[in-house]
């Protein structure tokens, strides 16, 4: 019995590992375009959602699972290139209210195209389903995307680490994410950086993608929505000034999800995200700046 | 300020509204419910911009203040006899108890309130992105209670059986108090000292202002409002938890952005102006159909265009159509006020 337990514990410590890893690269997504722009992008999950259509169209053509997802990668970038020149750019110096409104608008707008397109009922993405199949270590069954989800976010957050630590861009976003206007005065393109960032991260949101069909493999106009949810509320609670705590913040509330998700009996399961935003709402009365923000920042009066 | 300037900054939004109920009273049934929603929306603005708009603190949550406001005003007046078949896990003292329908309203507005009014304590003392999200988790929160929950309403089903109260004079009553009530609060000494954290948090701590508060009172007052658009709504459409979610918290913060954030005026034209395009698309929608050819238009495609004219319109004019400034009679003879005049007055 106690063996049984053990072994469900583990398998539900894994499986809240491989939540934690995708909503890791979300949160990195969201964090990078906050540091240059200070802009919440609401639509985020909107990307992630036109990225599975395109796999989901994709495997209705029977296309190999490689060229589905160039094609993704290709729709996610332009996507949020376009989001960047048509909405994020001549917005730039308005309140974070208004930016957050005008994503708020562009997701509404995604999601009612989607809905057209595709009918509320969506579309499944099936070329990536042989991913889903188990592998058995021991007494744990691991789903191959859960070992993918995780080398995924491993080798992203790596070369993400290496471009903004060796690479000149790397040096003009960290810069610009401290402080704009003087990082400007200094000679750091504003165009170049931000648009890197928006590269990067409409990069970020094609792999989430991925991964997410893999795990739920009907796409519907609402995909990736409730996750986005989720991971901005993490991405604030673990702190939205540094990259680092942000993506803490975004794993942090993948793994407690899961945990919980495992934890909870299944008559109170359904109330899982009371749960989560509680717990929300009370790490952030605790500590305001973030979980895992530096020395508490006093509030400038 | 004049007094007749301050006498058409009320006036005018109470007189729009009174247009637009009187110009939907005309209508047959089918077009007027444009219009009874349209107030409706009136009325949730409204209380969003008490908080928002007066404290410059974004809020996420207020659907939720919305949809316990119809949660109570719906449950309470669903017919005795009625209760067991469409509630069959209802509490016992909400079951034996039905009330008329202004009682239902007043009770929408107090649980709206209370609810803000718990909510807000702890949560006032956050601003900026952390006040936002911990906004959003009560909504997230609320929606999953509410929708779980069928011990206090019905769960994951629609409201049915709810009296039908709400037609186009009640909508234009009620929006009519939502901005007496928020003009009253906002021309108030209360008002006006959270009007002054807005501008400068630190100035006007150091005059001795409470920030926490004020922000706590304006939070409730305006959770009261909103729970009175919550009962209105109830007695006008039989809605579910969907309602009053993310639809919702997206459709009336555009609406008070896309009006002006920081005045009543932009809240009431940004209301009803989102709502008249809104209308207006779905009847050329329906209009497509009837012109000969059966053009088989989906029914969410206005949705695409009031997405893409909102975004168009915070990209044009992103201080909002009334550039966030009250209701201020064309003059003549002088230039019109700079937008740092009330700021001034208000100080």
């Amino acid at each position: 019995m106690t063996g049984v337990l053990a072994a469900l514990n583990v398998q539900t410590v894994v499986d809240a590992v491989g939540l934690g890893a995708i909503y890791a690269l979300m949160a990195v997504g969201i964090g990078l375009v906050f540091g240059v722009l200070r802009l919440v992008n609401f639509a985020y999950g909107q990307l992630v959602m036109a990225g599975a259509f395109a796999l989901a169209l994709s495997s209705d053509w029977d296309w190999p699972a490689g060229a589905g997802i160039a094609l993704c990668l290709v729709v996610v970038v332009v996507l949020s290139m376009a989001m960047n020149v048509l909405v994020f750019r001549p917005l730039r110096s308005q309140s974070p209210a208004v930016m957050l409104v005008a994503t708020f608008a562009v997701a509404f707008f995604l999601q009612s195209v989607a809905l057209i397109w595709f009918g509320p009922l969506g579309k499944p993405a099936s070329s990536l389903a042989s991913l889903n199949r188990p592998v058995t270590i021991g007494d744990v069954d691991i789903r191959k995307i859960t070992i993918v989800a995780v080398i995924v976010a491993a080798i992203c957050l790596v070369a993400l680490v290496l471009l903004l630590e060796r690479t000149t861009i790397g040096l003009h976003m960290r810069a610009a994410a401290m402080d704009f206007g003087t990082a400007r005065l200094l000679g750091v393109r504003a165009e170049r950086v931000i648009g890197t960032a928006v590269l990067i991260s409409g990069i970020l949101a094609a792999a989430v993608a991925v991964l997410l069909t893999v795990q739920s493999p009907l796409v519907t106009p609402g995909f990736g929505l409730n996750q986005t949810i989720v991971v901005l509320a993490g991405v604030v609670v673990g702190g939205m000034n540094r990259l680092l705590s942000a993506t803490l913040g975004g794993f942090s509330i993948g793994f407690v999800s899961g945990l919980l998700g495992g934890a909870l009996p299944t008559a109170q399961s359904q109330y899982l995200p009371s749960v989560v935003f509680g717990l929300v709402i009370l790490v952030l009365l605790i500590r305001p700046g973030g979980l895992f923000a530096r020395a508490a920042v006093a509030e400038r009066v | 300020m004049s007094a007749r300037a301050r006498l058409g900054q009320i006036v005018a939004p109470v007189a729009l509204v009174v247009v637009t109920g009187l110009v939907g009273a005309l209508f047959a049934r089918q077009t007027e419910i444009y219009f009874i929603s349209a107030l409706i929306s009136v009325v949730i603005v409204v209380a969003l911009h008490v908080f928002v708009g007066n404290s410059g603190v974004l809020s996420f949550g207020h659907a939720s203040f919305v949809a316990v406001g119809a949660w109570a005003a719906g449950v309470l007046s669903v017919p005795v006899d009625e209760k067991a078949a469409i509630f069959p896990a209802l509490f016992p003292v909400l079951g034996e108890h039905t009330v008329g329908n202004v009682a239902s309203l007043c009770v929408a507005a107090a649980v709206g309130g209370a609810y803000a009014l718990v909510i807000g304590m702890p949560l006032m003392r956050l601003s900026g992105l952390a006040a936002g999200i911990a906004t959003f988790a009560v909504l997230e929160i609320t929606h999953n209670v509410l929708r779980y929950w069928d011990r206090i309403g019905p769960g994951t089903n629609s409201f049915s059986s709810v009296p039908e109260t709400t037609g186009i004079v009640q909508a234009a009553a009620g929006a009519a108090i939502a901005i007496v009530v928020a003009f009253g609060y906002q021309t108030s000494r209360y008002g006006r000292q959270l009007r002054a954290t807005r501008e400068d948090a630190a100035a006007a701590r150091a005059v001795g202002i409470p920030i926490v508060r004020q922000r706590l009172w304006a939070f409730a007052l305006s959770g009261a409002l909103a729970g009175l658009g919550g009962g209105l709504l109830v007695h006008f459409l039989p809605i579910s938890t969907e309602d009053a979610y993310l639809n919702l918290t997206f459709i009336t913060l555009a609406m008070l952005v896309i009006g002006g954030v920081g005045s009543l005026w932009g809240a009431v034209v940004g209301a009803l102006a989102v709502s008249a395009l809104d209308s207006f698309l779905a009847e050329a929608e329906s209009g497509l159909e009837l012109g000969g050819r059966t053009l088989d238009v989906p029914s969410g495609s206005r949705l695409i265009l009031v997405g893409l004219l909102m975004a168009l319109t915070l990209v044009l004019r992103p201080s909002g159509l009334t550039g966030g400034r009250e209701f201020s009679a064309p003059r003549l003879t002088r230039p019109p006020e700079p937008p740092t005049a009330e700021r001034g007055a208000a100080a």
